[in-house]
């Protein structure tokens, strides 16, 4: 009895939860979300309508591929909501990017030259190549270098966007990214980073457990036992 | 200024062992309310989603959609600068421009029979002009990237002469805010802008390429003009009419953006 009532006992109150994710970056990763599925939605739609690029013989998204998902045949569907969700994508974006500037969580976030070294050795970590990883702090160095990178395609996503959306108005833009068929090709290019990146980030998210995605719902993550996994 | 490696793991280690912390209680607590909050956003941004495309469509698109693109036009269209020119290229790039509507100009037409006429915002005729009249107007060519809503863009050369032009010749309707064209029975219309309209490279065309324009190209006139898709840009134009209001517009009531401005 006396070691059940001691289980039973409140050890003194440890603090067991540490904050991980701020409110702000919580709430923009998650409007982010949906905002880049409406633009990737419609942009096929309005790829639909000129399917150009292949990779060798290999057609990217043939009609079959738009018809399995009802997306044929409204261009200008396509149209009006790549060009009204744009902007709350953008606006998303310049919000998140101010906040990591202004809350200096860039810092926990933006790679140093190590950190594209170690990055690697996180990689063969992952994959059980390697013993150990990397002293990491919030973001293990892959996670730094990744998810800068997708801050910068998001960036780069937007300019090559407004290129080929307005090549005249902001002509001086679009002749920066080798003109108008330059600028739509890398935002293709960039827009399939996005996509691969969406599906290695939804593996290792699976990966890593519950405690880290919930961390990114409530903010707070539970404190490591072991010095790192 | 440089970190020791046992520093910069300090500082790593510390960005996680030093942020706030809480208690499993307290965080109970959060998480409850965050996964609350979490699901309500979930259900609240599907259902938005659901309702927006439901909701009534001014010509073709949800009306939301439609206004942001008349919001998009008071941008663009804000902050358009008259003199701004579209950039031109080398003739070596140019070439014959593929066929991609054929809607108002199925039928061949007797090109000798043509004739242009302008209307005033009443619709009633104020003018009539043959295809020399608008040839004997300053004939101006440019090479220019011709774009289409669809995704595709071509090199090709128009030669004709400038709108603004032929607006000389009707100054009391200078300053209308649009021009309406339709051709020759009215089954393709557009309306454009007067600021593009106004635009030195928006020309009313009769060669393409160093070719007098053929039929499926819009002969005998056609309007070209780099600020516009080619949704915008009428073959075979039959009817001029100078409005201030926004005219009919083919594509544009078939979901496409009115403006359509590049």
């Amino acid at each position: 009895m006396t070691a059940t009532a001691e289980t039973f006992d409140t050890p003194e109150v440890t603090e067991d939860y540490l904050l991980k994710h701020r409110r702000g970056s919580r709430w923009m990763h998650w409007i982010n979300f949906p905002l880049l599925g409406i633009m990737v939605w419609s942009g096929l739609r309005i790829y639909w309508a000129n399917r150009a690029y292949s990779i060798g013989p290999i057609e990217l998204f043939p009609g079959w591929f738009n018809e399995a998902l009802g997306l044929e045949r409204r261009l200008a569907k396509g149209m009006a909501f790549h060009f009204t969700f744009g902007w709350l994508f953008t606006l998303n974006g310049i919000a998140y990017g101010l906040y990591l500037w202004r809350t200096g969580g860039w810092r926990r976030l933006v790679p140093d030259r190590r950190h594209f070294q170690e990055a690697i050795a996180v990689v063969l970590h992952d994959f059980g190549l390697r013993k150990r990883a990397p002293v990491q702090g919030t973001y293990n160095a892959a996670q730094r270098v990744t998810y800068t990178a997708v801050i910068l395609m998001g960036g780069l996503i937007v300019i090559s966007g407004f290129a080929i959306y307005k090549p005249i108005q902001l002509s001086w833009l679009t002749s920066l990214l080798g003109g108008y068929e330059g600028a739509r090709l890398i935002h293709f290019l960039t827009t399939m980073g996005f996509v691969a990146f969406f599906l290695i980030h939804l593996v290792q998210v699976g990966r890593a457990g519950w405690s880290n995605f919930a961390s990114m719902i409530t903010g707070y993550e539970r404190k490591r036992r072991t010095s790192r996994d | 200024m440089t970190e020791s490696s046992e520093d910069r793991e300090a500082r790593l280690r510390a960005e996680v062992e030093d942020a706030p912390a809480i208690s499993a209680d307290t965080y109970r607590g959060i998480s409850r309310r965050s996964f609350l909050t979490a699901g309500a956003a979930v259900a609240g941004g599907m259902l938005g989603f659901y309702g927006l495309q439901k909701r009534p469509e001014i010509d073709n698109i949800p009306d939301i959609t439609r206004r942001a693109h008349q919001l998009n036009e008071r941008i663009w269209s804000a902050t358009f600068r008259e003199g701004h020119l579209a950039p031109t290229f080398a003739p070596s790039e140019s070439s014959i421009l593929r066929v991609n509507g054929r809607i108002g100009i199925r039928s061949e037409i007797d090109l000798d029979s043509w004739s242009l006429e302008v209307q005033a915002p009443d619709g009633s005729l104020i003018g009539t002009h043959t295809l020399a009249e608008i040839q004997a107007l300053p004939k101006h060519e440019m090479i220019i990237e011709h774009k289409c809503v669809e995704g595709w863009s071509q090199i090709t050369t128009w030669a004709g002469a400038r709108f603004s032009d032929l607006q000389s010749w009707y100054p009391e309707h200078a300053d209308t805010a649009y021009i309406a064209m339709e051709t020759p029975g009215g089954d393709y219309y557009v309306g454009n802008d007067r600021a593009t309209m106004d635009h030195p490279q928006t020309l009313l065309v009769y060669e393409m390429v160093g070719e007098p324009l053929d039929q499926e190209h819009g002969a005998p006139l056609r309007l070209a003009t780099p600020l516009k898709y080619g949704i915008k840009q009428l073959k075979r134009i039959g009817v001029i009419r100078f409005t201030d209001e926004p005219p009919a517009d083919y594509w544009a009531e078939r979901g496409y953006d009115y403006y359509a401005a590049l």
